[in-house]
C-alpha cells in the first residue's frame, strides 16, 4: 500500500495542526481529539505489521518521492524487521501515554497534546527514514518537543533537566551531520553519484581506515549519548526524572531506542570495518554500563531515579547484544528494546500514578500497599518481574538471548554482563518488598485509592504483551530474522571485501 | 588630449536601485507637502519603492547588463542580493511605523534614510569597480549612522550613532586607503582590471597590503572578529528596527561586495586570502558565540548572535567555488528573514511603556501571547539550526560546501558552535515558556503591519527550510559566471 508508512508518519502532526484551532479553555476536547488522533494512527499501523512479510530482508512500505534532486535528498521512506516493531512500538504507546495524562496534565493542555503530538511524527519519523537528510532532519525535529514537555511540564529542577537533555543530544548530533556530510563526498568522489540515499550508501564499500573510523566514531558518538552508553548516560537521571510521566514512558520506551537503532541501521552497515575495530570496546562500555546501572539502581531512594538507572543498565544489554555481530545477539537486542520500552514505560506509568496519589516518589514513603492498593501491586509486581528477566515474561527473552549471543564472541563480558541479570532482581525485588509488602507504615497509604479505570485502561495492553512476547516471542522475532540475517551477511562480506 | 569621452548613459543596469532612489526623492517631497500627524503615508511610499524594486530585481532575472564602463554590473548574483536586500528593508519598514510611533521617533526622513541606506546596499551588490564599493559604502553607511542616532534623546542611542559613526569612518579610511594601494600596484580600480594585471604578481607587497586593507574593511561592515567591537553597542542603542537593517541588509551587501571583490578581483591570491579567512572564519564564529551566552540583554545577544552569523558565511567563502559562494547567498536570505523576524518580534513587545529587551521580560510570553511567542521560538530555533527551518538548510549547505572541498576541520568548529550557539538560544525561549514573569512582563503592542511583516518572515523562514534547493540552486547559478 503506497502512501501508508507517509499516513502513519504525518497523521500526528496533520491531526496537531486540526487541534491548533480549538480553543484553549476546551481541554475535554482538546485531550479527547489527541488521543482520537493517536488511535487512529496506532489503526492505520497495524496493516504494517500484518501486511509485512518476515521472510523477506528488504525494506517494505516503501515511497520514494523526489525533494531536492541537485543535492541527492530524496523523501525516502521504508520499514523493514528493524524498524516495524518500533515503529509500531511508538504508535502503542502514544495513545497510552496521552490517557495517562489525562489528570496529571492540567497546565497547558493544547500545547502539551499538540507537542505530544508533533513528537509522534518525530519518532515515528527517525523510524522510517530511509534518506541521511530527511532522518537527520526528523532526529534532529524531534529534540525540540521532547525539550518543551521536560521544560514546560517537568518537575522542580525541569530547566536544568531540559537544556541539559538539549545540549548533550546536539552536541553529539552535530558532529554526525558533519560525518553524513563527509560519507556523502565520499560516496559521490569514488562512484560519482552524490546521493543521501540510505540503501545506495550501505550497498557501497567504503575504504577502511581513518575515514571510516572517524564517520564511525561521529555517528556512534551521536546514537551513545541517545542510548545511553556509559559514561554518556548522565543527561538520562535528571531528564528521566524531572520529566512528567508521559514524558519519562516516551523518553524511556522510545528515544532512547533512537540511539541503538541508530547503531543497526547506520553505524553496522555503512563503516562494517569500524564497527568490527570498535565493537569490543563498544561491548565494554555496555557491561560496565550493565553492572554500574543495576549497582546505581540498587541504592536509588526514588522510586523514578531507579527506574531511570535501570534504563541504563538494560540499554547495556541492548548494546552488548548488537555489537556480537551474531543472529541471537542482534535479535535479543532488537527484541530487548521492544521489552525495555513495554517494562520500562510501564514502570514510569506505574510510578507516576502513585505519584499522583502521593505526590512523594520516595521509596521510604511507602510500605505495605498490597493491603490498601491490590490490583495496582498485582500489576507493580508483573512489570517488575517482566523488567528483571522472569521466565515466562518478554524480559527474559530479550536478555538470555543476548547472553547466548555474547557467550560465542566474549565468554567473559558475557560472564560479566549476567551479573547484571542478579542485580536487576537485587534491586528490583528490593525495591517491591519495601514499597508492596511489610506493615502499611504511613497513615496517608492507609486511604490510597485502587486504580480507576482509565489507569486499567493503560496498564493492561502493556501487560498483555509483556506476557505475549515472553511466552510466544515467535510472534515479534519472526519478523526480524530475516533482516538481521542480512544485516550480519552484509556487514561481514563487505568488512571482508578488503 | 584627447577629448573626453562621454560613455553612453545606459540606465537599464541600475533600473532596481533608482526605484528606490526615486522613491526616497518622493518621500521628501511628500514630507514637506502640508504636513500630516502621521507619517503612515511615507512608509507606505517607501514600501511601495521597495516591492516596486523588488519587482524590478526579479524582472531583470536572467538578463545581465553592465553600465558605465563596467562600474555598475548587474548579473544575476546583484539581482540576488537585490532581492534579499529589498526583503530586509521591506521588513523592516513594516516594522517600524508602529514602533517608531511609540517610541515617539516617527519622522519623514527616517523613511528616506531607509530608502537611501537600501540603494547603497543595492550598489554594493552591483559594484564592479572598487570606486562604485566604496560610494555604495559611504551611501549606506551615512544612512545608517543617522539612523541609529534617531532616537536623540536617548544617551545610548547617541552613543550608538557615534561610535558607529567613528569606527565605521576608521573603516572607510582602511578601505580607501586599501583601494589606493590597489589601484598602484595595479593601475585599476575596475575589478575585472584589477584581476588581469595582478595576474601572476601574488606576492607584489603592494597589492597584498591594499587587499589587506580591503580587507579590514570589509570585515568591519560583515562584523567579522577582531572588528566587530562595534556591534554590540550599535544594536542596543539604534531603534530596534534599524539593528534590524544592519543585521540583514547592510551585512548581505557588504558579503555581496566582499565576495565580488574576492572571487573578481582577487582571484589570482585565492589561496592566500582562504587561509586568512579559514582563521577568521573560526575566531569569528567561536567569539561570537561564547561572548552571546554572557549577554542578558536581547538586543546585545542577538548583536553577538549577527556576529557568530558573520562567522558561519565566511565558513562558505572559504570553501569557495560555485557550491561555498552559492551557500553564503542563499545564508543571506535565509538568514535574513530570520534574523528580521527576531528583530520584529522584538519591536512589538514593549514592557511598561519601554521596549522590551531583557531577557527576563520575555518571561511568560508563551502563556500570554502564544501566537507571538511561537514565532519568536521559530526564529531562534531557525538561528540555532534546528531542522526544518531556514537557518538548517543554510548552514546545511554552507558546512556541505565545506567538507566538500576538504576543509572537514572549520566545518566541525561550525557545528560545535551551533551546538554552543543552542545553548543562549534557547534560554529566551526558556523564559518565554518556563518561567514566570517577575512583575508585568513584555505584553504585544499591536501592529497590524508588524505582524504582517511577521507573517512574512515566518512563512520565509519555513518555506526556506523545507524546500531550500529551489532558492540555493538559484543562488549557485547566480555566482557561477563570477567565479569564470
Amino acid at each position: 500500500m503506497r502512501g501508508l508508512l507517509s499516513a502513519v508518519t504525518f497523521l500526528p502532526a496533520a491531526g496537531a495542526l486540526a487541534l491548533l484551532f480549538v480553543p484553549r479553555r476546551r481541554a475535554g476536547a482538546l485531550r479527547a481529539g489527541a488521543l482520537a488522533v493517536a488511535l487512529a494512527t496506532l489503526a492505520l499501523s497495524l496493516p504494517l505489521f500484518f501486511g509485512f512479510d518476515g521472510e523477506a530482508a528488504d525494506y517494505q512500505f516503501e515511497e520514494l518521492r523526489r525533494w531536492m534532486p541537485t543535492l541527492g535528498i530524496a523523501y525516502h521512506v521504508g520499514i523493514d524487521g528493524i524498524s516495524l516493531l518500533l515503529v509500531l512500538l511508538t504508535t502503542f504507546l502514544a495513545p497510552l501515554v496521552l490517557v495517562s495524562a489525562w489528570r496529571a496534565i492540567e497546565d497547558r493542555v493544547k500545547e502539551f497534546v499538540l507537542t505530544m503530538l508533533i513528537l509522534e511524527t518525530g519518532m515515528v519519523g527517525v523510524f522510517v527514514s530511509l534518506d541521511l537528510f530527511l532522518f537527520y532532519v526528523f532526529w534532529e525535529a524531534m529534540l525540540i518537543p521532547m525539550y518543551f514537555v521536560i521544560g514546560v511540564w517537568g518537575g522542580a529542577n525541569r530547566i536544568y533537566a531540559a537544556v541539559k537533555f538539549v545540549l548533550y543530544t546536539m552536541a553529539g548530533s552535530v558532529l554526525m551531520l558533519v560525518a553524513i556530510l563527509a560519507l556523502y563526498v565520499q560516496h559521490g568522489a569514488a562512484t560519482g553519484a552524490y546521493t543521501f540515499d540510505l540503501p545506495v550508501l550501505a550497498r557501497w564499500v567504503i575504504d577502511p581506515g581513518l575515514g571510516q573510523n572517524l564517520m564511525f566514531l561521529a555517528f556512534a558518538l551521536a546514537f551513545a549519548i541517545k542510548v545511553p552508553l556509559f559514561p554518556f548516560h548522565t543527561w538520562l537521571p535528571d531528564a528521566h526524572v524531572e520529566a512528567p510521566t508521559a514524558g519519562s514512558v516516551v523518553l524511556a520506551a522510545v528515544l532512547l531506542k533512537m540511539g541503538t537503532y541508530g547503531f543497526l541501521r547506520f553505524c553496522l552497515p555503512l563503516f562494517p570495518d569500524a564497527s568490527l575495530l570498535f565493537g569490543p570496546t563498544v561491548s565494554v562500555l555496555a557491561v560496565i554500563g550493565v553492572v554500574y546501572g543495576a549497582w546505581v539502581s540498587t541504592v536509588q531512594v526514588d522510586l523514578k531515579k531507579l527506574v531511570a538507572y535501570s534504563s541504563v543498565s538494560h540499554l547495556g544489554f541492548v548494546m552488548l547484544g548488537i555489537f556480537t555481530l551474531n543472529q541471537q545477539g542482534l535479535v535479543g537486542g532488537l527484541i530487548q528494546m521492544i521489552n525495555h520500552g513495554l517494562s520500562t514505560g510501564a514502570l514510569f506509568l506505574m510510578v507516576g500514578m502513585i505519584y499522583e496519589r502521593r505526590h512523594t516518589r520516595l521509596i521510604e514513603e511507602f510500605g505495605g500497599l498490597w493491603k490498601t492498593v491490590p490490583a495496582f501491586s498485582a500489576l507493580f509486581l508483573v512489570v517488575s518481574l517482566s523488567s528483571l528477566g522472569l521466565p515466562g515474561l518478554n524480559g527474559f527473552v530479550g536478555e538470555f538471548l543476548i547472553l547466548v549471543g555474547a557467550f560465542q564472541t566474549s565468554p567473559w563480558l558475557a560472564a560479566v554482563a549476567t551479573t547484571g541479570v542478579i542485580f536487576a532482581a537485587v534491586y528490583m525485588l528490593w525495591m517491591y518488598q519495601r514499597v508492596i509488602f511489610g506493615e502499611v507504615t504511613r497513615e496517608e497509604n492507609r486511604r490510597l485509592p485502587d486504580l480507576t479505570p482509565r489507569e486499567w485502561a493503560v496498564l493492561v495492553p502493556v501487560v498483555v504483551f509483556i506476557v505475549w512476547i515472553g511466552v510466544y516471542p515467535v510472534a515479534f522475532t519472526g519478523k526480524t530474522e530475516a533482516t538481521i540475517e542480512a544485516l550480519i551477511t552484509q556487514v561481514q562480506s563487505k568488512a571482508s571485501v578488503r | 588630449m584627447p577629448p573626453l569621452a562621454v560613455p553612453p548613459v545606459a540606465l537599464g543596469p541600475l533600473l532596481p536601485t533608482l526605484v528606490v532612489l526615486a522613491a526616497a526623492g518622493l518621500v521628501l517631497i511628500f514630507d514637506l507637502l502640508p504636513p500630516r500627524e502621521s507619517k503612515a503615508h511615507l512608509a507606505a511610499v517607501a514600501l511601495a519603492g521597495v516591492v516596486g524594486a523588488l519587482l524590478a530585481a526579479v524582472w531583470r532575472w536572467g538578463r545581465p547588463g553592465r553600465a558605465f564602463h563596467d562600474m555598475v554590473v548587474l548579473d544575476d548574483f546583484a539581482l540576488y542580493v537585490h532581492v534579499v536586500v529589498c526583503y530586509a528593508a521591506a521588513l523592516v519598514l513594516l516594522l517600524s511605523t508602529d514602533y517608531l510611533r511609540r517610541a515617539g521617533g516617527e519622522s519623514g526622513e527616517y523613511y528616506a534614510l531607509v530608502l537611501f541606506a537600501t540603494a547603497g546596499m543595492m550598489m554594493l551588490a552591483s559594484a564592479g569597480d572598487l570606486i562604485v564599493v566604496f560610494l555604495g559604502l559611504e551611501l549606506m553607511s551615512l544612512s545608517l549612522y543617522v539612523l541609529a542616532g534617531l532616537f536623540k534623546r536617548e544617551l545610548a542611542s547617541g552613543e550608538a550613532s557615534m561610535k558607529y559613526f567613528l569606527l565605521g569612518a576608521f573603516a572607510s579610511s582602511f578601505m580607501l586607503y586599501g583601494i589606493a594601494l590597489v589601484y598602484g600596484a595595479t593601475g585599476a580600480t575596475n575589478l575585472d582590471r584589477i584581476a588581469a594585471a595582478s595576474a601572476g604578481r601574488a606576492h607584489d607587497p603592494l597589492f597584498m597590503l591594499g587587499l589587506g586593507l580591503l580587507l579590514v574593511g570589509f570585515g568591519f561592515k560583515i562584523s567579522a572578529v577582531p572588528f566587530h567591537m562595534w556591534v554590540p553597542d550599535v544594536y542596543q542603542g539604534a531603534p530596534t528596527s534599524i539593528a534590524a537593517l544592519i543585521a540583514t541588509g547592510s551585512k548581505a551587501a557588504a558579503f555581496a561586495a566582499l565576495i565580488r571583490v574576492l572571487v573578481v578581483a582577487m582571484r589570482g591570491v585565492q589561496p592566500d586570502w582562504t587561509v586568512l579567512f579559514w582563521a577568521l572564519a573560526a575566531v569569528t564564529m567561536t567569539v561570537g558565540n561564547v561572548v552571546a551566552i554572557a549577554q542578558s540583554n536581547v538586543k546585545r545577544m542577538l548583536a553577538y548572535s549577527s556576529v557568530a552569523h558573520a562567522g558561519y558565511m565566511l565558513v562558505g567563502l572559504v570553501a569557495g567555488g560555485a557550491p561555498g559562494t552559492g551557500a553564503v547567498l542563499f545564508y543571506l536570505l535565509a538568514y535574513t528573514f530570520t534574523t528580521a523576524g527576531a528583530f520584529g518580534v522584538l519591536t512589538l513587545c514593549r514592557r511598561a511603556g519601554e521596549e522590551a529587551v531583557e531577557v527576563g521580560d520575555y518571561a511568560g510570553l508563551g502563556a500570554r501571547h502564544p501566537a507571538l511567542a511561537a514565532a519568536l521560538a521559530l526564529f531562534l530555533l531557525s538561528l540555532i539550526g534546528i531542522p526544518p527551518l531556514a537557518g538548517f538548510a543554510g548552514k546545511f549547505y554552507l558546512f556541505g560546501a565545506a567538507v566538500r572541498t576538504g576543509y572537514v576541520g572549520l566545518a566541525v568548529i561550525g557545528v560545535l558552535n551551533s551546538a554552543v550557539a543552542a545553548y543562549y538560544y534557547l534560554r529566551v525561549v526558556v523564559y518565554m515558556y518556563m518561567r514566570e514573569p517577575e512583575g508585568a512582563g513584555a505584553v504585544w503592542a499591536p501592529s497590524f503591519a508588524g505582524g504582517l511583516a511577521l507573517a512574512i518572515a515566518l512563512v520565509g523562514v519555513v518555506l526556506l527550510g523545507v524546500i531550500p534547493a529551489p532558492f540555493a540552486d538559484l543562488a549557485q547559478a547566480a555566482v557561477a559566471p563570477l567565479l569564470r
